[in-house]
């Protein structure tokens, strides 16, 4: 029976599929803005946790100036310093350590690798990415503690460069990752055209490329930041228990998140001490959420473009 | 000649205006397309063609930037005033500039639209199918191998199971924009065959940058330029000179566009 | 006449450099993935004598130092599990969302700075919020319930971002031709969208379980425990679980034989490599059943 011999009032009807699509569309939106309601949720509890103790024992001088983190004292202190810096250092040796092979593995897998060596090297930079920081942690005590007593005559082997080296390891497979997309980005017409005026391949990279994909870049290292401020298990386990500031990289060192982590555990829902760890956590999101936020803001500028 | 203002009109366009954000496709569209004839639409490119196809079975609602005002009038009823816009859709059949072959078989290519309307059991999607395929001149060509699938099928293929598909909405009318520019030029003759015979039983409005085939196939042709209607009349005269706008005679002489 | 092309002396250096920045890169790239072949060369060594039937399905004993490690694998199983429930819904829904409906404004990109905050947020902050959210206010307890939740919502953004893009792989043109039909957009997704995209999927849900058998802090103190005497019940009970297990043994358990937490790490390791090379198996095999 075809539709078309009735008339168009009797055609236009809301049938069974056109309210179907209406509640689908409602529950993807749902699902949509899920994203949304989460990480306004992880702010809004934490923060609820922690308000205990930002109301009571929270002194911002204290918080962000002393290197006395010293909860379970008989006069409890809540200096963050030297957690601060602890983070703050492993992160830099991580840094030092992935910045360079990350951009370089980028390039070399963006402009030079081929065919087979190509796809490996994208395999094995995945593979890199999906083992698990606890596993990390346990190479950073194991594996990386031994090496490090024996090739640089330390007695401790686990601090700030253990911590640092397996970080750079850990945050360097998405780094190369976003800048290997960043590279691809750059449009083949602007290799083309330096080829064309004979240069070679490694000043096209240097002088056309590198620049071209700048904000992707960027973007990949600041993720990379992020990545290791973030980390929690494998800094909690390859550098160390000194709260101090660090002096030299054989220091041991303790990090915001390792601390959040060895102490919970111990502390009572509702003391101040608990608080104080939320408040850890509090300083860590806000963190995080900053460099997130700039390497968006970055990436946004090339779509500007 | 049958007398015009005796014969039912399927689409009334009064005033139609169609925008992109700041960039106007389409201003003050006045025109009325009659039952079972075959309306072509010639013109250059961005002359409005195809924003006002897409304006006829609302696929703005699919596209946040495109604004239209005006009335359009399908059936008699306003295109914006249908409540469920799937309806309306369903009876206007539409074939694109490139080639789709959905990615299923081809079975399901065609029988897609027949579910829709509620075509039910086997043996009636069964008729549907080798019907379309068969007024869409393809079926001798596929009859044997109906599992395979669509989007791996030949252009010119494909173009005629895209016919096959708006045959099987079952539409009063079927849109055709540009549909041969992909298509090797025997396909095209036979897709023109299968127009000819269509127009008994629908009203087709075939937008094409081909003249020579609105010479063919259209009763009577409209010419856009730059987003506004110059000219309608009859094909016949429109092509033996007998133009109300330069511009018209300029445009079938080939003298630009 | 006959021209005969000759290096220049600009040319030759200039090639000799080019060789030279080539091997740099080279082995800037080696230094980065060898780690994970040594890594993994010495966790077979050391951590390959403990496999063996009875540590994969025994229950430890003597204070974790004998045993097999059969409750934790069991417990990562039940965390996979329903953290699968409830993440893989959300978080293709959300794909959907955003690659079918999404117009292109704030709410949008609101929602992607979302997406990437999530995966941005350190494990441990992901901890608080499950103890703050699902532990304590809504009740639960420390729970494989609380522990799987606050898993999901970590590791969303690995099935939003898989999904997302295998849907937005999809030509466009299929949309129009089926909207065109009159089928209504969620038609169009159920019948040509959603089919093609399987693969991104499965690719999502294949890398979440990947992330979620190794992760350690969220579930630390959300429902994971270290030693429990029996396996839990419901999910409102706590587990043990292979990351924390493997914490814990490298950590805390004195006495512990050298060979057991790398046996420990070899097991864990080896179902996140072995997901993953499912995963890419699947994805190539999958590029050469292209359809269109």
């Amino acid at each position: 029976m075809s539709e078309n011999t009735l008339a168009p009032s009797q055609l236009d009807q809301r049938d069974a599929s056109w309210y179907v699509d209406k509640l689908v569309q409602i529950l993807m939106f749902v699902g949509g803005i899920s994203a949304i309601i989460f990480i306004i949720g992880i702010f809004v509890f934490i923060t609820k946790e922690g308000l205990g103790f930002l109301f009571e024992g929270f002194s911002f001088t204290e918080f962000f100036g002393s290197i006395n983190w010293r909860p379970t004292s008989a006069n409890p202190t809540y200096g963050a310093l030297a957690l601060i810096v602890g983070t703050a250092s492993v992160t830099g040796v991580a840094m030092l350590v992935a910045i360079p092979f990350s951009l370089g593995a980028a390039v070399y897998i963006s402009e030079f690798a081929t065919g087979r060596t190509k796809e490996t090297l994208k395999v094995l930079v995945e593979l890199l990415a999906a083992i698990p920081s606890v596993v990390w942690g346990f190479i950073g005590m194991s594996i990386m503690n031994e090496f490090i007593i024996e090739v640089f005559g330390v007695p401790i082997g686990l601090n700030v460069l253990n911590a640092g080296i397996i970080l750079g390891l850990m945050a360097a497979p998405i780094m190369t990752t976003i800048a290997e997309d960043a590279l691809k980005a750059v449009p083949d017409r602007y290799r083309e055209a330096a080829e064309a005026m004979g240069a070679t391949r490694w000043q096209i990279i240097r002088q056309v490329i590198m620049p071209a994909a700048k904000n992707g870049l960027v973007s990949a290292v600041l993720l990379g930041v992020g990545r290791g401020f973030g980390e929690t298990m494998a800094v909690l386990m390859a550098s160390g228990h000194a709260i101090n500031i660090p002096t030299s990289p054989f220091d041991s060192v303790r990090a915001l998140t390792a601390t959040i982590a060895a102490e919970l555990g111990e502390t009572a829902q509702g003391s101040e001490h608990y608080g104080a760890l939320f408040a850890l956590g509090i300083l860590l999101f806000i963190i995080t959420f900053i460099i997130n936020l700039a390497a968006d803001l970055v990436v946004r500028g090339i779509r500007k473009k | 000649m049958v007398a015009s203002e005796t014969r039912t009109k399927v689409l009334e366009v009064d005033n139609l205006s169609i925008s992109y954000g700041a960039k106007t496709a389409m201003s003050g569209l006045n025109l009325d397309v009659y039952e079972n004839e075959i309306f072509g639409i010639i013109g250059p490119a961005n002359s409005g063609k195809t924003s006002f196809l897409r304006a006829i079975n609302r696929m703005d609602a699919f596209d946040t930037n495109m604004k239209v005002s005006g009335s359009l009038r399908f059936m008699g009823t306003e295109v914006s005033a249908w409540r469920n816009a799937y309806a309306l859709r369903r009876q206007i059949g539409v074939v694109f500039p490139l080639p789709v072959g959905l990615p299923m078989s081809i079975y399901d290519n065609v029988a897609f639209a027949a579910k829709l309307r509620g075509v039910k059991g086997k043996a009636a999607i069964d008729e549907v199918v080798e019907r379309c395929l068969t007024r869409a001149a393809l079926w001798d060509e596929v009859k044997d191998r109906l599992d395979s699938l669509g989007s791996q099928l030949s252009g010119g293929q494909q173009q005629r199971l895209t016919i096959a598909r708006a045959l099987s909405q079952e539409p009063s009318l079927l849109m055709l924009d540009e549909f041969s520019i992909a298509v090797d030029p025997v396909t095209t003759m036979r897709i023109e065959d299968v127009l000819k015979e269509l127009k008994k039983e629908m009203t087709i409005l075939l937008v094409t940058n081909l003249v020579q085939q609105a010479e063919r196939l259209a009763d009577r042709t409209a010419l856009f330029l730059s987003g506004s209607l110059i000219e309608i009349g009859e094909t016949g005269a429109l092509f033996e000179g007998e133009t109300q706008d330069q511009r018209t005679k300029d445009y079938l002489e080939g003298r630009f566009g | 006449m006959t021209a005969r092309f000759a290096a220049t002396e600009l040319n030759l250096s200039n090639y000799r450099t080019e060789r030279r920045y080539r091997l740099m890169l080279f082995s800037m790239t080696a230094m980065l993935v060898l780690p994970v072949l040594i890594i993994l060369g010495i966790l077979v060594l050391k951590g390959a004598p403990m496999i063996s039937w009875e540590f994969l399905f025994e229950f430890p004993r003597r204070g974790m130092t004998e045993g097999g490690i059969y409750p934790a694998l069991l417990g990562t199983i039940f965390i996979v599990v329903v953290d699968l429930i409830f993440a893989m819904p959300i978080g293709v829904a959300a794909a959907i969302y955003l690659s079918e409906y999404a117009p292109d404004n704030w709410l949008t990109r609101t929602i992607n700075l979302a997406i990437i905050n999530l995966a941005g947020v350190p494990s441990i902050v992901h901890a608080l919020f499950g103890v703050g959210a699902f532990v304590i206010f809504f009740g639960f307890g420390t729970s494989i319930l609380a522990a799987a939740l606050t898993v999901a919502i970590m590791t969303l953004p690995l099935v939003i971002v898989a999904t997302r893009e295998s849907l937005q792989a999809v030509p466009q043109a299929f949309r129009e031709a089926c909207w065109s039909m009159g089928a209504s957009r969620w038609q169009t997704i159920f019948a040509v969208v959603l089919p093609n995209a399987i693969s991104g999927i499965l690719t999502g849900l294949i890398l979440e379980v990947s992330r979620t058998a190794g992760e350690t802090a969220p579930i630390m103190f959300t429902g994971a425990a270290f030693f429990l005497p029996f396996l839990p019940e419901s999910v409102f009970e706590q587990t043990m679980a292979l990351s924390l297990h493997l914490y814990v043994v490298s950590t805390q358990v004195p006495e512990v034989p050298e060979a057991l937490p790398y046996g420990v790490a070899l097991v864990l390791i080896g179902i996140v490599l072995i997901m993953n090379a499912i995963s890419i198996v699947f994805r190539s095999y999958l590029r050469g059943k292209k359809k269109w």
